[in-house]
């Protein structure tokens, strides 16, 4: 009962859908893959700025630091990966800045 | 107590093997004559900066894990920046960090056992129990996600 009631969402959808630019933006939010903390996933204690490899995606080219809302790391974490990167960056580890 | 601290520093390229060897029995003296103790050094060899310091592209990367008295790194700082071959240094307290991180993994372990047996299983995990596949997809990640 319940899931035949939940297949007709998408293909029930059909008239709804036409219900304009907000209602497909709303659909788009919905479909978006839920962001999850790599530390927390992987249950990484310990962000040590000598840890090169680990902290490497969260800078990228440019040389800042990726932000929480794009990388999904969870608030501490993302504190603890910043003071780590910060230290990195004293020791050249990790860039200021590139062009 | 003592204190654990870090100390990571970096020799400038156009130093010999036997100046960075110096710079290292100068912290170990320095270490020893002021009560401490030099409980591991590394030597990361040579690498390349991730920015230029000056004229140098690369340097020679030395770690040192000390335990003594905050007078001491205090000491060991006023040194490395006199020193002219030392390109940087950083000194970093880590035993009140490595208590905290201890104190997660532990309290993750007990809780696990706790629920493991909880659920009528042996506290530890089997090989080849349960789905924990690593996600191919996950493997990939590149920190940019929207």
């Amino acid at each position: 009962m319940r899931e035949t009631g939940r297949r007709s969402g998408p293909g029930g959808g059909r008239g709804a859908a036409r219900g304009g630019d907000k209602k497909d933006a709303q659909r788009r939010t919905l479909f978006r893959r839920r962001k999850i903390c790599k530390f927390c996933a992987d249950k990484i204690d310990d962000i040590n700025y000598k840890d090169v490899k680990l902290l490497g995606p969260f800078v990228p080219e440019r040389g800042k630091i990726l932000p929480r809302r794009i990388s999904g790391t969870c608030a501490m974490h993302q504190r603890k990966l910043q003071t780590a990167i910060k230290r990195a960056r004293q020791l050249a580890l990790v860039p200021y800045v590139t062009e | 107590m003592k204190r654990q601290y870090e100390l990571v520093y970096l020799v400038s390229s156009d130093a010999t093997e036997e100046q960075i060897q110096g710079l290292h029995a100068q912290v170990e003296e320095t270490t020893t004559r002021m009560s401490g103790q030099l409980d591991k050094t590394e030597n990361w060899g040579r690498r390349k900066l991730a920015y230029e310091i000056g004229p140098h592209k690369e340097a020679t990367y030395v770690l040192e894990l000390i335990s003594g008295s905050g007078e001491l790194m205090k000491e060991l700082d006023r040194r490395l920046r006199v020193s002219d071959q030392v390109l940087r240094h950083l000194i970093v307290r880590i035993d009140l960090e490595n208590r905290v991180v201890d104190r997660t993994r532990t309290r993750r372990k007990t809780v696990s056992e706790r629920r493991r047996v909880a659920r009528g299983l042996p506290p530890e995990r089997q090989p080849g129990e349960g789905p924990r596949v690593e996600d191919t997809d996950e493997a990939g990640f590149d920190g940019a996600e929207v």
